[in-house]
């Protein structure tokens, strides 16, 4: 339970918001040094999936699927089938003894699904006709099955059998599936988590059964996530972030983000009222299993899992909406906003003496399970030592839109979809340098010399 | 632009002249031409007693009707020839018999035959008039000419002997792919003419037939009247005159399997086999038609018919001539002569086909445009091109399209055609052969002065000519050893004619009266005798554009551009510029003028030169004749004697790039007066409509580049960022000022592209991410609309990739540079006035980055491990050294030869054909920019 309340609204404007705005061009941790546009999409381009080292697919609203080889820029192939939009692409990995086949989901608002071959272009499978369109896909390997999720829940085997399916009461559908420990599933509906778990029997036939149902959240959830295997993690349009455990389904933590103004000066400020709910928004939340990531608004906060602290944030990180975060070590991490920057952050300790009225302006509760929304919260400063800085290190410009989404091929680079059409492969121009000398030698080997 | 010819004519006397041995000493004293006997007097004297001031091509024919003819020359303009008296010169070149193999009926054969003459090539020289040239004697068919050949001959006339001999080869394979081109062109005239006259002999066959058949009806009686008789000998003319014509459609038929003994002489085999389905097609109809009249007109039998009266028919022939069709309506023949003179003979085109009439003209006007300036300017051109295609790698970066031109050996036999079937062979230049030296070391000893490294090389190369003169007697041809003595013995007389030349040099303008027209019928005129030209007709003759410019007008436009070039040029600098820009056109406009100012130059440029450089240069121009310089056509002729123009020599072939030659010479005409003009009024440069970019349009270009860098102080910082890869966005709202800026900045963007496509000149919308990958230099309006805010987003919002020049303003936002390799060629002061030298200046400069860069870019331990204990940073040091101490380059000089090395690897891996499916990379880093200004 605590509140740190600090700083004013000067040290806002002069601390946070100048420095995240004129990063300049002088940006020596920033290597990408050179990009390709990849052309090909239609219209906006809103989901990346890896498929492996070296090819990743996009999708977007002209329900195009597109296979590129990161390392050279090509296109590899045009899936065509879909006649609207994308709404759900995700990986389908079946291996069988050996070797690992990958392959790729689509689900799509004319109310189908396919299934493609990413080698050869084909469309193995695809069901149409179906109720509604899916709006979430979830793999699980383990099992060798995978569902959708929209107005019901379906699970379908690899063949494209539909192995159960059930209807929801909810009206919005489930927007996110994550899967959970001992077969476990949970669904987000609007401002509840449902809890499924799937039951096969031994003629291989899969029932579906509702176990629980966690509304603990006050408004849409936005996000859901796994942590590791006996965490989750789930957002929601308010701020609210909170920390399941996967196995009890308890709430681990509560953490209210609110930006909220200082109530430190409460003389003469003006409330603007509650921040608009769309400022406090969970967007997206990534994890790397030790830190949580949540875009808040146009605001990055990071959160420790194991201390269930807040290690960094800033308020105003983007000039928009964050859309999209990643984390790419414990200390750095990655994000692309409806601004249509990315942008490279690293967390760094406070230069000593810290400034506390750098800290910031969000309110945050933490709430045990019991304790949940009773009286006010107590008020108590964090630690100084604790908190640590969110600096902005390099940012991406290129795209003439907003940045939907961006996968991180390590070394190889960076692939950046946007709503201007087109995906940037940002790369680090050193090592493709290098990467290109190595293959003039070994052409000028090959061709025996000049 | 490795050689730089057009630097050659400023090489230094101790450099040049002196410590090299004269490359033609050792030449026989017949191939040699007498060097002037008066010192003091000009050196281009020697081409003083030609009356022609350049090498053309002269076509003549032998007509039977009156004799030597000249029919046409290329180019085809009256003033090349000048005073030249064409007649005279073709009664000489026309008179070597050299149809040694029987015309018309050989003994013992029936039929009349064709002959089946060998071209002849010959090298005339005609020391009273000046002239030499390459003589190439051919034949070409004729129903109507006697014994069906008309005799022709093609001529590339020089005033220097030495050009013809040492590129005989070259001219002999040229001319030869000419006449190749006629005499296909030809025989499908030939054949087509045999039809029409087969037609209207079988009409009048089957009318006589008829006639006959009548007669018979009548009467025995009437069968043996005289009219009778008559009638049946007529017919039995007629008969055998279709039977003679069918034997020469066979022969014409039969021309392709002939050895040939004519190493050049292989034609198009497509042409060969067009026409020769053509003529089988012919032989095969009449073979057909022939059947009524009872003999099955094959070959065997026919060659069984004979017939006496050969030389009878020969004249039938040509009698029966007059009447040919132009139709295939067949017409009745009449036995009845015609005078011989009354009839027109065939012309050229009429001879040949049309089209390969053109072809054959074309490749001559080319075999002329390849030819032009003198040997030394050949040699060096030459010696670039081969040297340009052994860098292949590197060439695309800065050198103009060189083109896949003649991979093979000069000489060899190569199919060629002119009528397009072989389109890569068609259109392309074959240089001259000049034997070719080893390269040319690298490395200049001082890499300021291009010219002393051109004058080099060149000494290196000339002392390899030498070595092939002294070979080349051997392997020229028997005619042309027989010339060279027939040249010999026609010196005494030539040396005499020399004096009295140049005393009326003045007056041997070009005339306007001697009209040269192709067409025979036209009254043969004497020019030689009316020399009534003056000096003032020079000045309208070139249309206007190149009227000389006087001293004062130079003066003026001097103190013009001066105020244009505004605050950023000192008075200082101004007084300096203008003191050495007089002398130069000066001696420019005396070359108008022709030799009476000549001998001043000498004197006005000692006190007039403040650049010791120039003064030199000058000096010696005028006072040494510099062996391999002597009819020194060049951009940089000071006292040209070449009075015609000043431009006569600004011509420099360029490639199969080129547009109309005759144009080209209007242009760099306006060029030379350029030099001293603002050259802001210029129009705008084709570039970015998708046209390839030529030489001539660079080196205009080159003008409007060294004007930036004279106005701008931050001219460096703007070639650097180009050099380096970063995107130069010129900003403004005139969009011709932006243009021409552009296409003169275009000159620095490596790897521009065969059509520029690196540049765009003019840009009206925001551009995006994929256009500042596209383009490396864009010309942007500046709007003050809601379109001009959003690209003035778009401008900051890809600040970082872009630099950004500001026309309207005078600013250039970019990276800060510090280095030096660019002061060289972005002097502020730069005593450079000529666009065209500055464009050299720049080429050489670029030339000896782009070797640079090759050199990196192959090094393999500066980008690879040696061993495999070594980690990338021991690379990445070597690296670095090399570039900072090896090559002496800074942090920013590092990048240009970084970039350019990418992209010569990028090009090296790029697949040969076709483009790959990969999108282009766009590099950059991330670096503070800083505002310049004035």
């Amino acid at each position: 339970m605590l509140r740190w309340i600090l700083g004013g609204r000067e040290a806002q404007s002069s601390v946070e918001k100048t420095p995240v705005l004129c990063i300049g061009e002088e940006q020596p941790k920033n290597w990408f040094t050179e990009l390709q546009v990849l052309k090909g999409h239609f219209d906006i381009v809103r989901f990346l999936v890896q498929i492996d080292d070296f090819r990743c697919a996009s999708a977007g609203d002209d329900g195009l699927v597109l296979v590129w080889n990161v390392e050279t820029g090509e296109k590899l192939l045009e899936l065509r089938g879909h006649s609207q939009q994308i709404t759900a692409i995700t990986t389908f990995k079946c291996s069988n003894g050996l070797t690992t086949h990958t392959s790729l989901i689509t689900a799509s608002s004319d109310r189908s699904l396919s299934l493609w071959d990413p080698d050869t272009g084909n469309r193995v499978q695809t069901i149409s006709d179906l109720q509604s369109s899916v709006k979430c896909l979830l793999v699980l390997e383990r099992l060798c099955l995978w569902l959708s999720g929209g107005e019901e829940l379906c699970v379908w085997n690899k063949e494209f059998q539909l192995q159960c399916h059930r209807q929801n009461h909810s009206d919005t559908g489930i927007t996110a599936l994550i899967e959970l420990p001992k077969n476990c599933v949970a669904a987000a509906m609007d401002k509840e988590i449902v809890i499924y778990r799937l039951i096969l029997s031994a003629d291989s036939s899969v029932s579906v059964a509702e176990i629980r149902c966690l509304s603990d959240h006050r408004d849409q959830i936005r996000a859901l996530i796994n942590i590791n295997d006996n965490l989750f993690a789930s957002g929601s349009h308010v701020g609210e972030l909170i920390l399941w455990d996967a196995v009890d389904l308890n709430i681990l933590a509560y953490e209210h983000i609110l930006w909220e103004e200082s109530q430190s000066s409460p003389h003469a400020e003006i409330r603007m009222g509650a921040p608009k709910p769309s400022e406090m928004s969970i967007q997206h939340l990534t994890t790397n299993g030790k830190l949580i990531l949540a875009a808040v608004g146009s605001g990055l906060y990071v959160y420790s899992v194991e201390t269930k602290t807040v290690v960094a944030y800033r308020k105003v990180a983007h000039d928009s909406d964050v859309l999209h975060t990643m984390l790419l070590s414990d200390s750095e991490l990655m994000s692309c906003s409806e601004d249509g920057s990315v942008r490279i952050w690293e967390i760094q300790d406070l230069p000593l003496p810290a400034e506390p009225a750098s800290a910031g302006f969000f309110g945050m509760w933490t709430f045990g399970r019991s304790g949940k929304q009773t009286g006010p919260p107590s008020k108590k400063v964090m630690d100084v030592p604790n908190i640590r800085m969110l600096e902005l290190t390099g940012d991406l410009i290129g795209h003439s839109g907003a940045v939907q989404m961006f996968v991180s091929f390590k070394e190889n680079g960076l692939v950046t979809c946007s709503t201007d059409h087109l995906l940037i492969l940002w790369k680090n121009g050193e090592r493709q340098s290098h990467l290109r000398s190595l293959a003039l030698f070994q052409k000028l080997e090959e061709n025996g010399g000049l | 632009m490795i050689g730089s010819p057009d630097v050659v004519a400023f090489t230094k006397e101790d450099e040049y002249g002196q410590t090299t041995p004269d490359p033609w000493a050792s030449i026989p004293e017949e191939f040699s031409v007498p060097l002037h006997p008066l010192a003091d007097s000009n050196p281009w004297a020697k081409t003083s007693y030609a009356k022609f001031t350049k090498d053309f091509i002269l076509i003549s024919e032998f007509s039977e009707q009156v004799g030597p003819q000249p029919l046409l020359t290329i180019p085809d303009d009256p003033k090349v020839c000048g005073t030249f008296d064409l007649n005279y010169f073709s009664l000489r070149i026309m008179s070597v018999d050299y149809q040694a193999s029987f015309v018309g009926h050989p003994p013992g054969s029936g039929y009349p035959r064709l002959s089946f003459v060998e071209d002849s090539r010959v090298v005339l020289g005609d020391s009273k008039e000046g002239a030499f040239a390459y003589v190439h004697h051919l034949t070409l068919y004729d129903l109507e000419a006697r014994g069906f050949v008309r005799p022709f001959c093609m001529a590339y006339v020089s005033a220097d002997e030495r050009k013809i001999m040492l590129q005989f080869e070259e001219l002999s394979l040229r001319f030869s792919q000419a006449s190749e081109c006629l005499k296909a062109g030809n025989r499908r005239a030939f054949a087509k003419e045999l039809q029409r006259k087969l037609q209207d002999l079988e009409y009048t066959h089957s009318v006589l037939q008829k006639e006959e058949g009548l007669q018979r009806e009548a009467g025995p009686q009437s069968m043996y009247s005289a009219h009778a008789v008559e009638k049946a000998n007529e017919l039995a003319n007629v008969e055998k005159s279709i039977y003679e014509h069918r034997d020469l459609l066979k022969q014409i038929t039969s021309y392709h399997h002939r050895p040939r003994r004519d190493p050049h002489a292989v034609t198009c085999q497509k042409c060969m086999s067009e026409c020769l389905s053509e003529c089988e097609e012919l032989l095969d109809k009449y073979a057909k038609l022939a059947g009524p009249y009872s003999y099955t007109g094959k070959v065997e039998e026919e060659g069984q018919i004979e017939d006496e009266a050969g030389e009878d028919e020969l004249e039938e022939e040509e009698e029966e001539g007059i009447k040919r069709r132009p139709s295939y309506t067949p017409q009745l023949i009449k036995a009845k002569s015609a005078k011989c003179f009354d009839k027109r003979l065939k012309t050229l085109q009429e001879l040949c086909d049309e089209t390969f009439y053109e072809a054959s003209v074309e490749l001559l006007k080319e075999t002329e445009r390849s030819f032009r300036g003198d040997l030394c300017y050949l040699h060096t051109r030459h010696l670039d091109r081969v040297l340009r295609r052994k860098q292949r790698v590197t060439n695309f970066l800065f050198e103009e399209e060189i083109g896949d031109e003649d991979e093979d050996e000069v000489g060899t036999i190569r199919p060629f055609c002119a009528v397009n079937h072989t389109v890569d062979n068609c259109t392309l230049l074959n240089p001259p052969p000049i034997v070719l030296g080893p390269e040319p070391p690298e490395e200049s000893t001082d890499p300021l002065d291009p010219a002393s490294e051109t004058s080099q090389t060149l000494e290196s190369e000339l002392g390899l000519v030498d070595s092939r003169l002294e070979s080349s007697p051997s392997d020229l041809t028997l005619e042309t050893q027989e010339s060279s003595e027939e040249t010999k013995g026609s010196f005494s007389s030539g040396k005499s004619g020399i004096k009295q030349n140049l005393a009326g040099m003045k007056s041997e303008a070009p005339d306007p009266d001697s009209d040269l027209t192709p067409d025979p019928d036209m009254e043969r005129e004497s020019s030689s005798d009316d020399m009534e030209t003056t000096a003032g007709e020079d000045e309208g003759e070139n249309g206007g554009d190149q009227t000389p410019v006087s001293l004062l007008e130079v003066v003026s436009e001097l103190e013009s551009s001066r105020a244009d070039e505004g605050e950023g040029v000192t008075e200082e600098v101004c007084d300096i510029e203008s003191d050495l820009l007089v002398p130069i056109d000066t001696a420019c406009c005396m070359a108008q003028e022709g030799f009476l100012y000549e001998a001043s130059a000498p004197e006005a440029a000692p006190h007039l030169g403040q650049s010791s450089h120039m003064q030199s240069s000058q000096v010696l121009v005028v006072n040494q004749e510099p062996q391999a310089l002597l009819p020194v056509q060049d951009d940089y002729t000071v006292g040209s004697p070449c009075s015609e123009s000043p431009a006569a020599g600004l011509e420099l072939p360029v490639g199969p790039l080129a547009d109309a030659v005759s144009r080209a010479s209007v242009e760099d005409g306006s060029d030379c007066t350029m030099s001293a003009s603002t050259g802001s009024d210029r129009a705008a440069s084709p570039l970015g409509y998708g046209g390839v970019v030529t030489l001539r349009q660079r080196k205009k270009a080159g003008q409007g580049a060294l004007r930036f860098v004279r106005q701008y102080p931050f001219a460096m910082q703007a070639l650097w960022c180009l050099l380096s890869g970063r995107t130069l966005v010129v900003l403004g709202a005139d969009e011709g000022r932006v243009r021409r800026l552009v296409s003169a900045l275009a000159l620095f963007v490596p790897g521009p592209g065969k059509c520029g496509e690196r540049v765009q000149a003019w840009l009206c919308c925001p551009f995006s991410l994929t256009d500042l990958q596209r383009w490396k230099l864009i010309g942007l309006q500046r709007v003050a609309s809601p379109v001009g805010s959003s690209m003035l987003y778009s401008l900051s919002r890809y600040s970082r990739y872009i630099s950004i020049l500001d026309t309207d303003q005078k600013t250039l936002r970019c990276p800060p540079y510090r280095g030096q390799l660019l002061a060289n060629i972005a002097d502020h002061r730069t005593y450079i006035r000529r666009g065209s030298t500055y464009f050299l200046h720049i080429q050489s400069t670029l030339c000896r980055l782009a070797a640079k860069a090759f050199l990196f870019t192959f090094t393999h331990h500066l980008h690879l491990p040696v061993s495999s204990t070594e980690g990338p940073e021991i690379v990445d040091g070597r690296r670095r050294c090399f570039l900072q101490e090896q090559l002496g380059l800074g942090e920013e000089d590092s990048q240009i030869l970084l970039y350019l090395s990418q992209l010569i690897t990028q090009q090296y891996l790029q697949p040969p054909t076709g483009s790959s499916a990969a999108a282009p990379c766009f590099a950059f880093n991330y670096t503070t920019s800083v505002l310049y200004k004035i």
